[in-house]
């Protein structure tokens, strides 16, 4: 059976209307209801018919977030925390337990795909203005999420204790120390000793393992329950909701299930093709996703002669370095990171999506995509000479793109939005 | 039951005696899980056998030669121990106008520590051998000239570029704010060197 909705477009009547009156399925729903989460959150939630390219990755972060936590349950059967044993069972991970290398590259390739993904989705927002009304709740859940994610894949990095474990936990520590005052205290306190040591690595474990991950599964339904219910933004940043057919529905929304599940699932499978390429050909990327120091134990006596964090951390790293002030660099790193929470309010565009702004919009955000690219690149490089300048340059323009944006999306001139999204169908 | 019913006035809500109860009740319990926080936190604090571990630790500095510098632990951290020769003593003075702290004013160290050379006897320096920007571990670069033609000699750290000189203080252009920390020290004998403790007692 199939419902004829406005624009012509069939779709099928979900299959869960009309409650069910006997058997399981109504002894079911009686107790918990079930259909009736499915019917509101799945096949009778309607999304916007025009998602393209840019909306995989939110479901996609979805998919990396259950991969990191079946294989981090798994790697937790065979590692032991603690200064003598951490990085010994981490080789015995990859050289004796059968299939061990499999899991801790799935995992370890999967922070880095977890943030490429994060980023993109983050990007996704500023390219359509998914953070504007309603959707600013929306945004500062997602915004937690990736602070929660950046403070779980650092105490990850700490636990195989290698080298670059170490000394990475050194520099990231020590930065609570530049807080006036309560610095110092606050250094020894989150050590648990006057070093990175065993008591450090055990609440980092504490904290990788359990704390953190629940704390993010409880963004993720956070996040989810605040999505449903202001809705998916679009590529022409147009409501939906306010075109309304007969029969209730958005003219413009189709059901989630089964049009966006289908679509999710091929984006899923070119995900795991890449997963998998990564996985088994090139597990470190080149030193980007896991360090050469690394493969040697952790040594208090001896720092690594280059010390750089992963890859999805030296946007932050290269502003921290660019200040020849301990303090100002820490601070800044912070304001770097906290500002995207003011973006909704930053951002005073009459529009959301770059489809309808002018140049000031797209080329600032340009601008910021490229400055975030190559402060993570200069974050990798040794903080000298020429690099030094240049990671100023691109600091001052990636604050530009946030301080300035009240300016220039007023002065920005826009076009007229449809009042239908863009579609052709296919 | 059916009694409170015939109650005079056992309908009428007493609102503002229900909210006084309700924030009495709030404040009760919130006072209690401050409370009930603190040991959850007192836990992360170094432990016994941490701060036992952290006591004073010696040195023999009989055997170091002039111009030389030997590591010790104290505390996790590296203690650099330099005898340094009168050629280094000198190449301490002069450059003053290029330090952030030549006066130690904003450092840490022991009170007798606070001078241009910033330890005990001219001969000896000590210290914590943790870059007070990040704590990487700054490496030795002793001979004049060695980074560039007016490098007075000292210390480099290779993570972000702090350079420190022969007294461990901190030049201008450096990420490190403040002087190489020395920690607290003393000689209970003749060429025994005490990490931790002084005059004052053991650090805290």
């Amino acid at each position: 059976m199939t419902v004829k909705t406005a624009t012509g477009a069939a779709a099928p009547m979900p299959k869960t209307a009309g409650p069910a009156k006997r058997g399981f399925r109504a002894w079911l729903n009686k107790r918990m209801p079930v259909d009736k989460f499915l019917a509101d959150q799945v096949t009778e939630y309607y999304a916007p018919k025009n998602f393209n390219f840019w909306y995989f990755f939110g479901s996609l972060a979805l998919v990396v977030l259950v991969l990191q936590l079946v294989t981090g349950i798994y790697l937790t059967m065979f590692y032991k925390p603690g200064e003598a044993t951490a990085f010994d069972s981490v080789q015995f991970i990859m050289r004796e337990v059968d299939w061990g290398w499999l899991i801790r590259y799935l995992h370890t390739s999967g922070a880095s795909f977890f943030f490429i993904v994060v980023y993109l989705h983050m990007f996704r927002a500023f390219l359509y203005g998914s953070y504007k009304p309603p959707r600013e709740l929306l945004w500062l859940i997602g915004m937690l999420m990736y602070l929660a994610l950046m403070a779980e894949a650092f105490m990850g990095y700490v636990l195989p204790w290698g080298n670059m474990s170490f000394w990475g936990a050194q520099v990231i520590v020590n930065l609570f120390g530049t807080i006036p005052g309560i610095g110092p205290d606050l250094v020894l306190w989150v050590r648990g000793d006057y070093g990175i040591a065993d008591a450090t690595l055990n609440r980092f474990f504490s904290l990788h393992v359990a704390a953190v991950p629940l704390a993010l599964l409880g963004l993720v339904a956070l996040h989810l329950v605040a999505l449903h219910e202001v809705g998916s933004n679009n590529p022409d940043g147009i409501e939906i909701k306010e075109k309304v057919g007969a029969d209730g529905r958005p003219l413009d929304g189709i059901p989630f299930h089964p049009y966006y599940t289908v679509k999710d699932f091929v984006g899923i499978g070119v995900f795991l093709v890449l997963l998998a390429i990564v996985v088994f050909f090139v597990p470190t990327f080149g030193g980007l996703f896991l360090e050469p120091p690394n493969w040697e134990p952790a040594n208090p006596m001896s720092t690594p002669e280059h010390i750089a964090p992963v890859w999805y951390f030296t946007p932050f790293y290269a502003i921290l370095r660019a200040v020849p002030d301990q303090r100002m660099g820490a601070l800044l790193m912070l304001i770097a990171l906290l500002a995207f929470l003011f973006v909704p309010w930053l951002d005073r565009s009459p529009v959301r999506s770059m489809r309808y702004r002018g140049w000031l919009s797209r080329g600032a955000l340009a601008i910021f995509a490229l400055s975030f690219i190559v402060l993570g690149y200069l974050g990798l490089q040794p903080a000298e000479g020429l690099y030094v300048v240049l990671a100023r340059i691109f600091a001052a323009l990636y604050f530009a793109f946030f301080f300035l944006m009240p300016l220039y999306t007023w002065l920005d001139p826009v076009k007229p939005v449809p009042e239908r999204v863009v579609y052709h169908a296919h | 039951m059916a009694d409170h019913a015939g109650v005079a006035g056992s309908d009428e809500v007493d609102l503002s005696r229900r909210k006084f109860l309700t924030r009495a009740t709030i404040a009760t319990g919130a006072v209690g899980a401050v409370f009930a926080a603190v040991p959850f936190i007192e836990s992360w604090s170094p432990s016994e056998r941490a701060r036992a571990a952290g006591a004073p630790t010696e040195l023999d500095i009989s055997k170091l030669e002039a111009g030389q510098m030997a590591i010790t632990v104290w505390r996790r951290s590296p203690i650099y121990v330099v005898r340094r020769t009168p050629d280094m003593v000198a190449r301490i003075a002069g450059h003053d106008a290029e330090l952030k702290d030549p006066n130690s004013d904003h450092s840490d160290q022991p009170p007798y520590a606070k001078n241009p050379l910033r330890s005990r006897s001219a001969e000896f320096l000590v210290l914590v051998g943790t870059c007070t920007h990040l704590g990487c571990l700054p490496k030795q670069r002793f001979a004049a000239g060695e980074l560039y033609p007016s490098w007075p000699g000292g210390f480099f750290c290779p993570c972000h570029g702090s350079r420190f000189d022969l007294a461990g203080r901190v030049f201008e252009g450096s990420p490190a704010s403040i002087n190489l920390r020395v920690p607290p020290y003393s000689y209970p004998k003749e060429h025994l060197l005490l990490v931790g403790a002084d005059e004052k007692g053991t650090a805290g």
